[in-house]
C-alpha cells in the first residue's frame, strides 16, 4: 500500500496545488471544503443541512444535554422524566450530527485527494446521480432505522440511564426530583440481603427453568417424531394435525385455560385425576415448588409441536442409504438413532434450538398469565415462579421500583448479549462448515 | 438383541406389541393434547359464570355468553374484533413494507455501517420489547399516543422490524444477484429492480412476515395492557384477558366463549399454512 501511494504521489499528481488537508479543514464548515473542491452544489446543500439543523436543534440540545447532568432543579415543577427522555434524545441526535460531520470532513479530503490525483469534478447531474446511487440504500434503511431508534433503542437507553437513578415508589417525579446515584442501585441488589436472596433465587430457577422446559420439550418433540416417523404407522396426516394444535391455538388462551385446569380448589388435575388416584390434592398455585413442575409441564404441551414439526421434516429428508448401509452392518436401533437420526436431526435444526432456549429464558406470557409469577414467597421481592423478566415486570408495574428493576433489566441484556454473542459464532462456523 | 434365536412367530408377535406401544404413545398424547382444548369449548357452552361446577359436558347447554358477547350493550368484543383487526392490517402492511426495504437495503448494497447494522439487528432482535416497557410508557405519554391505537402500531411494527428484516434478507440472499444485475444494465433504477424484480420473487416470505406480523395482535396482551387504557380501545386478548383477570372464577366461561372465537380461525390459518410458516421461520433462523 504504501509504495503504491508514494508512487503515486510521485507519478500521478496532476494538480499538486490543490491540497486535501485545506479542504478536509475548510469543511469544519460543513460545505466549505466541497466548495473549495469545486462542488459547488454539493458545498451549498451540505451547508444549507447543516445550518438548518444547527439553528433548528441547538436549543433542544443544549437545554436536552443540561437537563441531563441536573435532571431538573425545582420539585413538583420539573419532570426528571422528561429531562431525562430530552436527554437522551439529544444525545441521539448529537451522535447523529456527528457522525454526519465527520463524513462530510472525510468526503472532502477524499474528493481533494481524488482531484490531486487527476479526477475530473463530474457536473451537478452527475453528482446529483451519484448521490443518489450510493444514498439508495440509507434511504431504504432510514425509515425501518428512525422506528428501531425510537421504539427500542430509545427505550433500551433510557432503562440504562434509570438503573443510575433513585427512582421508585418513594421518590417519584413529577412531585420529587430524581437524582445520579452511580452504582448504588447494583451495589445495593447485591449487598442488601432481601435483594441478593431474591436475585439468586430467580436467577437459578430462570436457568433451571429454562434448561428443563426446553431440553423436556425437545426431547419429547424428537421421541414423537421418531416415534410417528415409523413406515408402519397409518393416519400419519391426522397425528401430525393433532400434535401441531398446541402451537396453532394462541397461546395466552392455552396459558388461561390450564391455569384453571390446574386451579388446585376446582381445577379438573386435581378433581379428576389427582384426588381419585392419591387421595389428596395438590397445591399447584400455591406452592411454589408445584407451581414450577405445572409450568415445565404446560411449556412442554405447548412447545414441542414446533420442534416436532421441524424434526419430522429432517427425518423425511434422510436418505434411507444410510439405514440400509447400517442394517447391512449389523447395527441395532439405538446404534443407528445414535449415529444416523441424532446427528442429522441436530445439524439440521441446532440454531432453531438454540433460538427455543432463548426464547423460554424471557418467556413471560407463561410465567405471569399461569400464576403471575406467584406464589408469593416470604422475605424476597419476587414470587416463587418468577423469572428475572417477570421479576422485572412485577418491579416496574406493582412495585414501582423503577431502579432496581432498570438494574436488573441491565444484567439481563448482558446476560442475552453474551449468549446472543456465542450464538452468532456458532451459527457462523455452521456456515462454514457447509453443507453436510 | 437375540431375535436371530426366536422363531418367526414371536418376530411378528414382537411387531405387534411394537404398533401397540407406539398406537398408545400416540393416543396418550391425543388425549394429553386435545382434553385442555375440549374442555375449554364445553365449558364455553355452559350456562352458569364460573369455573367452579363448570362441566366439560354441559348438563344443559346453552349459547347465552356467545350471545352476550355479541349482543349485550355491556358488551365491547365487537369493537375489540374492530381493534384488533385494524392494529393488525396496519401492522401487517406497513412492517412487511419496512422490513422489505430494509432487508432489501442489507441484502443488495455493501454501503457504510452495514456490518455493523447487522450485528446491532442481530443483538437487538434478542432484547425482549419488555425490558423497556417504563420508557415506552413514557415516551408515548409525552407524545400522547398513550392509550391510542396509533401508538400501538407504532410500536409493534418497530419491535418487528430486527427480527423479520433477519428474515427477509435471509431469503434475499438465496435470490441470484444476476436477475438485478441484469435489470440494472438494462437500466432499471434502483426501485424498479426492488419493486418489479425481486419483491415478486420474495412473495412466499412476504407472505410469512405479513401473516406473522397480522397474528401478533390477535396472540399478544402484554403489550397492550401498557398502553391501552379504556375498555373500548382494547384488542381482544387484552379484553379476554380482563374477563379472567379482573374476577377470576366469575366470568371464565365467557372468557372460554371468547377464546373459543379467536382461537378457531387462528388455530385454522395456522394449520393450512404449517409448512409455510414452519419452513419460513426455519430457513430464517439458519440463514441468517
Amino acid at each position: 500500500m504504501a509504495t503504491k501511494n508514494s508512487h503515486d504521489r510521485d507519478n500521478n499528481i496532476v494538480n499538486p496545488k490543490h491540497n486535501p488537508t485545506v479542504a478536509a479543514l475548510l469543511s469544519i464548515i460543513p460545505g466549505l471544503g466541497q466548495a473549495y473542491n469545486k462542488r459547488y452544489g454539493k458545498g451549498a446543500a451540505l451547508f444549507i443541512l447543516f445550518a438548518a439543523f444547527v439553528i433548528a436543534m441547538i436549543d433542544f440540545i443544549t437545554t436536552g444535554l443540561q437537563g441531563l447532568v441536573t435532571l431538573g432543579e425545582v420539585p413538583r415543577e420539573d419532570d426528571s422524566r422528561v429531562f431525562l427522555s430530552n436527554g437522551i434524545l439529544s444525545l441521539i441526535f448529537t451522535a447523529f450530527f456527528l457522525t454526519f460531520y465527520i463524513l462530510n470532513i472525510q468526503d472532502a479530503f477524499k474528493d481533494a485527494k481524488r482531484i490531486q490525483l487527476g479526477w475530473k469534478v463530474p457536473n451537478i447531474r452527475e453528482g446529483f446521480k451519484n448521490a443518489w446511487d450510493t444514498g439508495f440504500p440509507y434511504l431504504l434503511v432510514g425509515p425501518g432505522l428512525f422506528l428501531l431508534m425510537f421504539v427500542v433503542v430509545f427505550p433500551l437507553l433510557f432503562m440504562v440511564f434509570l438503573a443510575f437513578t433513585n427512582y421508585n415508589l418513594y421518590n417519584a417525579p413529577p412531585r420529587h426530583l430524581l437524582e445520579w446515584v452511580g452504582f448504588e442501585n447494583f451495589i445495593n441488589l447485591f449487598t442488601i440481603n432481601e435483594w441478593r436472596n431474591t436475585f439468586i433465587n430467580v436467577l437459578s430457577w430462570t436457568l433451571i427453568w429454562t434448561f428443563v422446559a426446553t431440553t423436556l420439550q425437545i426431547a419429547l418433540a424428537m421421541f414423537l417424531a421418531i416415534l410417528v416417523n415409523d413406515p408402519r404407522v397409518k393416519f400419519k396426516k391426522l397425528i401430525r394435525t393433532v400434535f401441531i394444535l398446541p402451537w396453532a391455538v394462541p397461546a395466552f388462551v392455552t396459558i388461561i385455560i390450564f391455569s384453571a385446569i390446574f386451579n388446585d380448589n376446582f381445577g379438573a388435575i386435581n378433581l379428576q385425576i389427582i384426588e381419585p388416584l392419591f387421595n389428596t390434592r395438590i397445591p399447584w398455585l400455591q406452592d411454589p415448588f408445584w407451581t414450577r413442575v405445572a409450568l415445565i409441564l404446560i411449556q412442554v404441551w405447548l412447545g414441542f409441536p414446533f420442534v416436532y414439526a421441524l424434526f419430522t421434516g429432517v427425518l423425511q429428508g434422510i436418505s434411507s442409504d444410510w439405514y440400509e448401509a447400517a442394517d447391512i452392518d449389523g447395527a441395532n436401533r439405538w446404534q443407528k438413532f445414535r449415529n444416523i437420526t441424532f446427528p442429522h436431526l441436530m445439524f439440521a435444526t441446532a440454531p432453531l434450538l438454540i433460538m427455543q432456549y432463548s426464547f423460554n429464558f424471557n418467556n413471560f406470557n407463561i410465567i405471569y398469565l399461569f400464576n403471575q409469577g406467584g406464589p408469593a414467597v416470604r422475605g424476597q421481592t419476587a414470587g416463587g415462579s418468577d423469572i428475572l423478566i417477570s421479576w422485572i415486570y412485577g418491579l416496574t408495574f406493582e412495585n414501582q421500583q423503577f431502579n432496581m428493576a432498570a438494574a436488573i433489566s441491565i444484567i439481563l441484556g448482558l446476560l442475552v448479549a453474551t449468549f446472543a454473542f456465542f450464538q452468532f459464532r456458532r451459527s457462523r462456523s455452521f456456515k462454514e462448515e457447509g453443507t453436510f | 438383541m437375540s431375535t436371530k434365536n426366536r422363531k418367526p412367530m414371536s418376530k411378528k408377535r414382537k411387531n405387534l406389541l411394537e404398533m401397540i406401544g407406539i398406537y398408545t404413545v400416540i393416543g396418550i398424547m391425543f388425549v394429553i393434547i386435545l382434553y385442555p382444548l375440549l374442555w375449554t369449548l364445553g365449558v364455553s357452552f355452559n350456562p352458569g359464570r364460573g369455573l367452579y361446577g363448570a362441566q366439560i359436558i354441559p348438563d344443559n347447554w346453552s349459547l347465552a355468553h356467545y350471545e352476550w358477547l355479541f349482543f349485550d350493550p355491556r358488551s365491547n368484543y365487537l369493537t375489540w374484533y374492530k381493534n384488533t383487526l385494524i392494529v393488525a392490517l396496519s401492522v401487517s402492511a406497513l412492517a412487511t413494507f419496512t422490513v422489505g426495504l430494509t432487508a432489501y437495503a442489507f441484502s443488495r448494497y455493501r454501503f457504510k455501517g452495514r456490518k455493523n447494522g447487522l450485528y446491532a439487528f442481530l443483538l437487538l432482535q434478542m432484547f425482549p420489547v419488555l425490558m423497556a416497557m417504563v420508557a415506552l410508557y413514557i415516551l408515548l405519554n409525552t407524545v400522547g399516543l398513550l392509550d391510542s391505537l396509533v401508538g400501538l402500531i407504532i410500536i409493534y411494527i418497530g419491535g418487528a422490524i430486527p427480527m423479520n428484516a433477519f428474515l427477509v434478507k435471509g431469503y434475499f440472499d438465496t435470490l441470484p444477484r444476476e436477475l438485478d444485475e441484469s435489470a440494472k444494465i438494462d437500466g432499471a433504477g434502483h426501485f424498479r429492480i426492488f419493486f418489479q424484480i425481486l419483491l415478486p420473487l420474495a412473495k412466499p416470505i412476504l407472505a410469512v412476515v405479513a401473516l406473522f406480523n397480522f397474528m401478533a395482535p390477535f396472540m399478544d396482551f402484554i403489550l397492550p395492557r401498557i398502553v391501552l387504557r379504556s375498555p373500548e380501545n382494547f384488542t381482544l386478548a387484552l379484553g379476554l384477558f380482563n374477563f379472567v383477570n379482573d374476577e377470576f372464577a366469575n366470568t371464565f366461561t365467557r372468557f372460554a366463549a371468547g377464546a373459543i372465537l379467536i382461537a378457531v380461525p387462528i388455530a385454522l390459518v395456522y394449520l393450512f399454512l404449517q409448512r409455510y410458516l414452519i419452513s419460513g421461520l426455519a430457513s430464517g433462523a439458519t440463514k441468517g
